[in-house]
């Protein structure tokens, strides 16, 4: 039996009475459970089958209210109406619009995933949390129903990928670079139920909003959950929002891999995922004329801080191509509120972008940005399927947020040192 | 779930995701017949005016990927599909689909092996994937001995109500 841990091996140990050895599945106790206003839906029917009278401990739980909020049509509002009663009713976490974020951005800046913890959310993207080294993941409305009445769901402990960064990153490479080349290496199903370990050199020097942007896209290469290992700027965060006492959990130097992956980052350049999947990733500079009708910059991915400081040092004194609309959409209140007093926001509608309201907007083709038949979006988010933001023949380019500021200038594909140059200074220690 | 299944097949290929499924513009429904209108629409307009009761999906590796919308297996269901074989599930979609009920079979070696129209007979507890039509015979994953419990007791929200009155 294996006593050395990886860091999702340590964190389901700590969290069940069973073996939590890779391959072995074992009832594991949860720290936080949530749904959105798409997934709570069902999840509060399968509750209601269950027979459960009340939530294992309401403060843990939590419904966001984000995909078509500010409710997009009649039946978009019938579902956040009957979420808003039923979490009052069961005294469960619920915050309105205007108060609320992106759920994979807003809970983390609550303190409600914390390092060490184990974390289920009905979203897949819920692999957000494991930049905080939390084990945190997503499943089903039935999943997240049975988690919610008993506070522990089953799970296959998954085998780890470890991927070691070394080397000195370009102030050019973002997160998103780092994870859509790390998914053009290994394929959409290259972690396909198993959990990606990050670390390295590169790593401790990467801020926290990137790292949260590489474990959103962990589930786009197949993962379980995307784990960072805790350091100083991790607790830092967790210490200043934490409500509740946690515990950060380490793997041990024996652990065993199912693979390790090396990757020198210093080489590293601006990458962009052409349709339509995530792993069709080519350098952004080698595109070609691939003209660009909307670009979006926000979602879970990529409407952070940062995220939305790069974007506003690109478009600081130009504007948006005459034949484009930009959408900008910070992923909660916290990031607008900041963006606003850093003037962030009046550098977007002064190139003549649009800003709106926290949501996840046009990423899944909700709401604020669909596409019509034959466009083209050139987008921060996570996913650039048949269909994801609108029409079945329309199509999703995803990057990063200095490729995206940089698109919507030009009008197409490219790399943002054609439109800046290459002194980093352009970018003003960002 | 049925220990023998046989139908007619509708082939896709490699990672279908679950915005294909069903497409998130749909997902204020939440009703499995509602679902079953708009699903595949995407990449296949016939298949919800032509989906038969007892019809079987197959699909490459990786289905399912992509989200966590219970809706897609709930779809599927409501279209009448029996079951779904591929060469391997994506994580959330094989949990999703035990939990709502609708039979998956693990069947690599039939990609390549099946084409549209095609009859196939699933022996779930034999492990074994028939295409009557051209008489080619493939061998399935079986489930692990935890899940077959879960299935076999009801499903996971049976499995929950025991656990919460102490049973379990």
């Amino acid at each position: 039996m294996a006593t050395e841990h990886t860091l999702a091996e340590a964190i389901i140990a700590g969290h069940t009475g069973d073996r939590a050895g890779a391959g072995s599945i074992c009832r594991a106790r949860v720290d936080f459970a949530f749904a959105n206003d798409i997934t709570a839906p069902p999840a509060i029917k399968e509750f209601g089958r269950i027979g459960a009278e009340k939530m294992f401990d309401p403060g843990r739980t939590a419904i966001v209210a984000d995909h078509f909020t500010p409710n997009k049509d009649i039946a978009s509002a019938n579902n956040a109406k009957q979420c808003r009663a039923f979490a009052k009713k069961m005294d469960m976490r619920f915050w309105e619009t205007g108060r609320c974020g992106v759920e994979h951005a807003f809970l983390p800046e609550q303190g409600l995933v914390l390092p060490g913890d184990l974390v289920v959310g009905a979203d897949s993207h819920t692999c957000t949390g494991g930049a905080l080294g939390a084990f945190a993941t997503g499943m089903g409305s039935t999943d997240l129903a049975v988690a919610w009445a008993l506070g522990e769901v089953w799970l296959r402990v998954p085998e780890t990928i470890r991927v070691d960064y070394s080397g000195s990153r370009s102030p050019w490479v973002t997160g998103k670079d780092l994870i859509l080349d790390l998914i053009g290496r290994i394929g959409v199903d290259g972690a396909r139920y198993m959990a990606l370990e990050i670390a390295g050199g590169a790593i401790d020097a990467l801020p926290l909003d990137d790292r949260l942007t590489m474990a959103n896209m962990a589930i786009e290469a197949g993962g379980k959950a995307g784990l960072f290992i805790p350091d100083g700027t991790t607790l830092a965060y967790a210490a200043a929002r934490a409500e509740r006492p946690f515990k950060p959990a380490y793997p041990d130097a024996g652990a065993r891999y199912a693979r390790r992956i090396e990757i020198d980052v210093t080489a590293l350049e601006p990458v962009v995922a052409l349709p339509h999947l995530p792993d069709r990733v080519k350098k952004a500079g080698e595109c070609g004329e691939l003209r660009i009708d909307q670009a979006f910059i926000g979602s879970c991915t990529n409407g952070r801080l940062r995220d939305l400081a790069l974007a506003a040092a690109v478009l600081k004194g130009r504007t948006v191509h005459p034949d484009l609309r930009l959408i900008v959409i910070p992923a909660s209140y916290e990031v607008y509120n900041e963006s606003m007093k850093r003037g962030y926001i009046q550098t977007f509608l002064d190139a003549g972008a649009v800003v709106t309201t926290p949501s996840c907007g046009p990423c899944l083709g909700g709401h604020l940005g669909i596409l019509a038949s034959g466009e083209r979006c050139l987008s921060t988010s996570n996913r650039n399927f048949v269909g994801r933001m609108g029409a079945a023949d329309s199509e999703v380019v995803l990057a990063g947020p200095l490729v995206a500021a940089a698109g919507a200038v030009l009008g197409r594909v490219a790399d943002p040192r054609e439109l800046l140059g290459d002194d980093p200074a352009a970018l003003g220690g960002i | 779930m049925e220990k023998m299944i046989t139908g007619r097949v509708w082939v896709y290929g490699d990672n279908v995701d679950t915005d294909v499924i069903i497409p998130a513009r749909h997902l204020t429904l939440v009703e499995p017949k509602d679902l079953a209108r708009h699903c595949m629409e995407d990449i296949d307009k016939s298949f919800a005016a032509g989906v038969e009761p007892g019809d079987i999906v197959a699909g490459g590796a990786n289905f399912g990927c992509g989200s966590s919308r219970e809706h897609a297996p709930l779809a599927l269901l409501g279209s009448g599909v029996s079951a779904v074989v591929a060469a391997n599930f994506a994580r959330i979609f094989f949990r999703n689909a035990v939990n709502v009920g609708l039979p998956i079979v693990e069947c690599p070696g039939l990609t390549g092996h099946v084409k549209k129209g095609d009859v196939l007979a699933i022996d779930v507890d034999a492990g074994t994937v028939n295409n009557r039509t051209t008489g080619e015979s493939f061998s399935s994953e079986p489930f692990p001995p935890f899940l077959k419990d879960l299935i076999n007791s009801g499903g996971l929200v049976e499995y929950a109500k025991r656990r919460l009155r102490g049973e379990a």
